[in-house]
């Protein structure tokens, strides 16, 4: 059934479609929308049987939904941002440990400066955890993503991350066509643990391993991971064929027959870009998109094989590795490693910065003109930047950055309202 | 107590067993058919009291839960020396995760055994000093308040003793650690407040509160017994001593937490929604050197230089608990004392 | 189910890592020896039939006990109980009361009429035993449970030696003993009393006897020479009490002096008191430290009326007055006379100095060694004549009834081995399990019980029992006292404080065993062992 409504509602109802039997939960901005949902759903006895625990910390969310599922219970929980960071012991726990947990990530930036805005330095953060990792584009998406994140991890006891933008997802509405219980309780069923603590059938999880056997762990939850990728096609079809959507896969290509420039990317900015694309289609530019909904694990070769006949590769991310550049053009210059064609990495909208049609169209003119740098950030003030650093080069004690850049923002605007008045 | 005096059977009265009761009034360790939630073949060293004091726990909380318990363990000596892959010496269901997160952990297979109406499974975390005052403590506090239905047991042997002997917050005053060495005016750890967490416990007016050590058996079981028959939050702080880690002879684990209650030191009592309900009155009160002289730990306060001003300052600390708990006095009497501690 | 590898392992796997291989030390199961067995001169296993008596299986107690002694109701009456002074218990708070249970024990044992062990098979070897006092029924007692025919005879006209007509019946009632004795007899036994062995060589020769247990006792009180103008109102304890016992008592006054410190005089002034002395004082040279009698006879005596003049001794019976001269003791506690003269008003004189063994019997034996007025006795209790045993009063040892039942017990052996052929085998006693060896925590507090004593009133004007016995309910509690010493009393210590699940519970009365395979070597259960008995050993590598 269609209905307008919230990024965060949609989910938080999808995820009870899923019957989860366990969810816990610790608030931040931007993820309280959906763990306020769920909880009154489960206080008001709609979501039942289960049980909805306030715990004091996102570590504790984590490690709440650890023995939840170690104990055979259908796990779920939500987080974003620093709460991600102060729960990550946890997160490679669960991972390490095969719990197939579900988490929604709300993604937002990662302090210091504190910003509650999006990007996706938390998910880029863990992505070596041993979580898979799916990137939704649309609210639709993500409310879908959710109902193949429980299958995805229950049948192959990996825990999964649905990554939905903060505020710009999460907080907008807009039209969700919302499944039906009986549609999920068809597509999902009832979970059955690999492994769990039953007291008629006692085990020990979680064994300290050495150097004899470490690499083998590790090794086998690469396995699975590999496993995934053959998983996650299936499981999108097998909705689609449900519910007569598509959402989710490894990759999903936008125009991208013949296009010589193929911009890849991550999330809500795949439908800016293909805005942008639209228009530079309309202007004759042999443009596309493809954007990556498995991050985790990275779909090689699907994406080798979408960006196949590309001449220019543009990946606009909303992260980076400081110090290296482009943490998603990485994954993909190894996917395309031997291809002919260059590979260019733009990094936008950190802390919640919008990225604009404009902006990209003018980012695809320059690809296209073959002017883009190897690392471009996109709208960087560059005249902020300068300023900083000459403060830098002449006073010792120069203070923090990013104050005096807020002032020196304050300044300029006030300077601009003094001119308008 | 809660436990009767068994006058009439006082051949070996404070022994494990006692051939002359009847089966079901004997100990759990007493019968040959115990669970030995932790079996052999552990890597504990030799004379180890945690592996002592989860046995004699875990084996009670199995009888009280008619075997339907499970464990959750945070790291520390007794995860490590209980699982080293491919071995594992649990014969119950346990789980590890983490350091710190044993509560939280605990609280989520509640949760589970709730939501799955099998409530007749209990759960029990256990950790050590380190899991539980110190790191583990925020999600500790966060079981607490929750009032989740765990049993969280704390094996307190005072300090980091499985990364090699450092200083925890539960390490006492003066003791030597590798990171509190014995150098300088006030050699080992300070005199600091402390960091008491049974009444940090009680401060959370959970229904259950009770110390212990692995020199009473019959007390200790009591307690898992009692804990078992009551449903929230409930903690257990058992005093295990470390042969390793104290400097004590292996064979006298047991002598030297006897001589941790016996000295006034190491209170025992029990609180029940944050009121002490019993203590255990010493039995034969000895001074602290008696308890302090047998660890290396404590050896720079004898010997040729000896310390009695810091000697004298432990014993004020002994004095202060007999004071406090009212550990003196005839244990038969039957007149309670009500503490609030 | 197949289990995740190496994150989830499966229960109990870690028994395939043998942790014995840590040990350099091994703790093993040791018996020690409890110092009340060491200090039985009967050889009771006291503890071991304390163990039984604590479950409340008073007769398999009493049998273990009756396996030495078959005595126990005359014994948990007259004994001066060495165990009970060697008890480790007398450290923590009071000795066990040993004897109040094992007269406890005899009692039920008339009271119910448990029988003795019957008499072993018949080896056709014949014993003679002359002397029916406790050596010589003791000896025939264990004699006829090692199969061989036993000839009891006595000079007396009934069985019991000193019991009957030494020890009064305020201190044992007849009945007590006569039901003891017969239970002997009725083992099969030839009596013959009021018979006067004049040659032993001759008497074992005629009767075609393999072997000869002497055990005549000490029958002759000792006489001094005290001046005395009527030496008809000086009389010898033993033969006093003797006829006290014969319902032949002598007519001594009002006054009756008792001249001696040892545990007759307190017999004889005790019964003077019973046979309406107003005053009964005894005489002693020494002072009360270093009196020979028992200090809880001596309370009962003062307790009855007794009166006690220390440190003086008898110059001359004068008319009806006694002279005294005051002593003082030396550096050595050995009393001088200090010149100075006191008188006592004395209708009668009581001389209880010791006795004498009448030895005219062995003029024939040549082997026979006598000194100082007792015979020599090799360990197994024979003499230097061949076939010729002897114990008791007659050899040389403290002269208790205890002490003779010890002696007929290991004559009986003795005589055994002589007459099959074959050595005596008495088994290597085990290390002493000393008070330091035991872990006394574990006992709870307890103070012994007391056993009621008759009203003075009573005490003085009859012959009944003065100490009463223990009820079921003080008997056991008594028992359960025990510590044990040296012996395992399946107390689970070492099963419940083993850190490694190394000891395995064999079951009720199979003890305990190590499992070296897990056994670390820490001593907790060494230490924690509330009896000692465990002890380290260093691993033989």
């Amino acid at each position: 059934m269609l209905r307008q409504i919230e990024g965060s509602r949609a989910v938080a109802e999808t995820v009870a479609l899923c019957r989860p039997e366990v969810v816990c939960a610790y608030p931040i901005s931007p993820q309280t929308h959906i763990i306020e949902a769920i909880g009154a759903m489960v206080k008001a006895g709609t979501l039942a049987p289960c049980e909805f625990i306030n715990v004091e910390s996102e570590f504790a969310a984590m490690s709440v939904s650890i023995g939840a599922s170690a104990a055979g219970a259908r796990s779920y929980t939500a987080t974003a941002s620093q709460g991600l960071l102060f729960m990550i012991e946890a997160v490679y726990n669960a991972a390490g440990l095969g719990l197939p947990i579900v988490m929604t990530l709300a993604n937002r930036a990662i302090g210091a400066p504190i910003n509650i805005w999006n990007d996706h330095s938390d998910a880029m953060a863990v992505r070596d955890s041993g979580w898979i990792q799916l990137f939704a584009e649309t609210n639709q998406e993500a409310a879908d993503l959710h109902v193949q994140a429980f299958r995805l991890a229950e049948e192959l006891s990996v825990p999964v991350m649905v990554c939905m933008d903060g505020f710009i997802l999460t907080h907008a509405v807009e039209g969700v066509d919302m499944l039906d219980q009986s549609v999920v309780d068809a597509f999902l069923p009832r979970y059955e643990p690999r492994q769990v603590l039953d007291p008629d059938d006692p085990v020990s999880i979680g064994a300290m391993v050495g150097p004899e056997a470490f690499e083998e762990v590790r090794y086998l939850a690469h396995l699975r991971q590999l496993d995934a990728l053959e998983r996650i096609p299936s499981i999108a079809a097998e909705f689609a064929e449900v519910t007569g959507r598509q959402s989710g896969g490894l990759v999903r290509s936008y125009r991208t027959e013949d296009a010589e420039t193929v911009v890849v990317a991550l999330g809500s900015v795949l439908g800016t870009i293909k805005d942008a694309v639209d228009l530079r289609r309309d202007a004759g530019e042999r443009v596309g998109v493809v954007g990556i909904t498995s991050f985790r694990p990275f779909p090689g070769e699907a994406v080798r094989d979408a960006l196949a006949g590309a001449r220019r590769v543009v990946v606009i991310e909303k992260a980076f590795s400081v110090g290296f550049g482009g943490v998603l053009s990485a994954d993909v210059a190894l996917a395309m490693d031997g291809a002919d064609c260059t590979l260019r990495s733009v990094i936008a909208g950190l802390g919640g910065r919008a990225i604009t049609r404009r902006s990209l169209e003018e980012l695809l003119g320059d690809a296209a003109r073959d002017q883009l740098e190897p690392l471009t950030f996109l709208d960087l003030d560059h005249g902020a930047v300068d300023r900083e650093r000459a403060r830098m080069t002449s006073t010792r004690r120069s203070g923090p950055s990013a104050e005096n850049l807020l002032r020196d923002l304050g300044t300029e605007r006030s300077i601009q309202m003094k001119d308008r008045s | 107590m809660t436990s009767q005096p068994v006058r009439f059977y006082q051949v070996g009265s404070f022994a494990v067993g006692n051939r002359l009761l009847d089966d079901d009034a004997r100990t759990v360790q007493s019968d040959s058919n115990r669970t030995n939630s932790i079996d052999s073949g552990h890597r504990a060293c030799q004379g180890c009291g945690e592996a002592l004091g989860a046995r004699y726990a875990l084996d009670a909380a199995m009888r009280a839960s008619q075997g339907q318990l499970v464990a959750v363990n945070a790291t520390g000596c007794l995860e490590v020396f209980s699982t080293p892959y491919p071995e594992t010496s649990w014969r119950i269901p346990w789980l590890h995760s983490l350091f710190g997160n044993a509560p939280a952990v605990a609280t989520g297979v509640a949760a589970a055994m709730r939501v799955k109406g099998r409530t007749d499974v209990r759960v029990v975390a256990q950790a050590g000093d380190g899991g539980t005052v110190d790191i583990g403590f925020g999600c500790l506090s966060g079981m607490f308040e929750r009032n989740d239905d765990v049993l969280f047991i704390c094996y307190d042997n005072e300090g980091y003793m499985n990364t090699g002997v450092q200083r925890s917050a539960a390490t006492p005053p003066a003791a030597r650690t590798a990171t509190t060495d014995v150098v300088g005016p006030e050699p080992g750890n300070v005199f600091g407040q402390g960091k008491n967490l049974p009444r940090i416990a009680m401060a959370h007016d959970i229904p259950y509160v009770a110390t212990a050590t692995v020199a009473d058996l019959h007390d200790l079981e009591q307690k898992v017994e009692r804990a078992m028959e009551i449903r929230g939050a409930r903690y257990l702080h058992v005093l295990v001593p470390c042969p390793l880690g104290w400097g004590s002879a292996s064979n006298d684990t047991i002598h030297v937490a006897r001589l941790a209650k016996e000295t006034g030191l190491f209170p025992v009592f029990e609180a029940e929604n944050g009121v002490v309900t019993a203590v255990s009155k010493i039995r034969h009160l000895a001074p602290v050197e008696d308890y302090l002289s047998i660890q290396r730990r404590y050896a720079h306060l004898f010997g040729k230089h000896p310390r009695t001003d810091i000697v004298a300052r432990i014993q004020a600390i002994a004095d202060q608990n007999i004071a406090r708990y009212g550990l003196l006095g005839d244990e038969s009497e039957d007149e309670t004392k009500w503490v609030e501690a | 189910m197949e289990t995740p590898f190496a994150i989830t392992l499966d229960v109990g796997s870690s028994r395939a890592n043998h942790t014995g291989s840590w040990r350099v030390e091994r703790p093993v199961y040791v018996d020690r020896l409890p110092p009340c067995n060491n200090a039985c001169p009967a050889g009771e296993n006291i503890q071991g039939w304390l163990y039984e008596a604590e479950t409340g299986d008073y007769e398999s107690a009493w049998r273990n006990l009756v396996e030495d002694n078959p005595f126990p109701a005359v014994m948990g009456r007259i004994c001066f109980h060495p165990c009970e002074t060697a008890c480790n218990r007398g450290q923590l708070d009071e000795a066990v009361g040993i004897n109040a249970v094992e007269r406890f024990m005899g009692d039920l044992a008339i009271e119910r009429g448990w029988s003795l062990p019957a008499a072993g098979p018949d080896t056709g070897k014949r014993i003679l035993v002359v002397g029916a006092g406790p050596a010589g029924l003791s000896a025939t007692y264990h004699l006829r449970r090692l199969g061989h025919q036993v000839r009891l005879v006595d000079s007396a006209k009934r069985l019991g030696g000193m019991m009957r007509y030494g020890i009064p019946a305020y201190r044992l009632p007849r009945d007590v003993l006569d039901a003891e004795i017969a239970r002997i007899v009725d083992m099969g036994v030839e009596v013959e009393l009021d018979h006067n062995v004049q040659d032993i060589e001759l008497e074992r020769r005629e009767g075609g006897f393999d072997a000869v247990f002497l055990a005549v006792g000490a029958q002759l009180g000792r006489r001094v020479n005290i001046p005395a103008g009527d030496s008809s109102r000086v009389i010898d304890a033993v033969s006093f009490l003797n006829r006290v016992a014969s319902d032949d008592p002598p007519m001594l006054g009002r006054r009756v002096v008792v001249y001696g410190g040892g545990d007759t005089a307190l017999d004889a002034a005790r019964t003077a008191r019973r046979l309406g002395a107003t005053d009964a004082v005894i005489v002693y040279r020494r002072n009360r430290e270093h009196m020979p009698a028992h200090g809880e006879e001596l309370e009962q005596a003062l307790g009855e009326g007794v009166t006690m003049r220390w440190l003086s001794t008898v110059d001359r019976l004068d008319g009806d007055k006694l002279v005294l001269e005051t002593m003082r003791l030396n550096e050595s506690g050995f009393p001088e006379p200090t010149g100075e003269f006191e008188e006592l008003g004395a209708d009668s004189l009581v001389l209880a100095l010791g006795q004498d063994t009448d030895l005219s019997l062995l003029s024939q034996a040549s082997g026979v060694v006598v000194d100082d007025g007792v015979v020599e006795v090799l360990p197994t209790m024979m003499t230097g004549e061949s076939g010729v045993f002897a114990g008791g009063d007659a050899v040389p040892a403290d002269r208790t009834a205890t002490v003779a039942i010890g002696h007929g017990k290991r004559a009986a052996r003795g005589i055994n081995a002589y007459v099959l052929g074959g050595a005596s085998a008495d088994g290597e006693r085990n290390e002493l399990a000393t008070f330091d060896r035991l872990n006394t925590w574990y006992y709870s507090d307890a103070p012994r019980t007391r056993r009621p004593e008759l009203e003075r009133a009573r005490r003085i004007s009859t012959f009944d029992e003065v100490v009463g016995g223990l009820n079921e309910e003080n008997a056991l509690f008594e028992a359960r006292r025990c510590l044990s010493c040296g012996n395992c009393f399946e107390c689970d210590n070492c099963f419940g404080v083993c850190p490694d699940n190394a000891v395995i519970k064999l079951g009720p009365s199979m003890r305990y065993e190590f499992d070296y395979d897990f056994c670390k070597g820490c001593g907790i259960c060494v230490k924690e062992c509330p009896c000692g008995a465990i002890e380290m050993v260093p691993e033989i590598i």
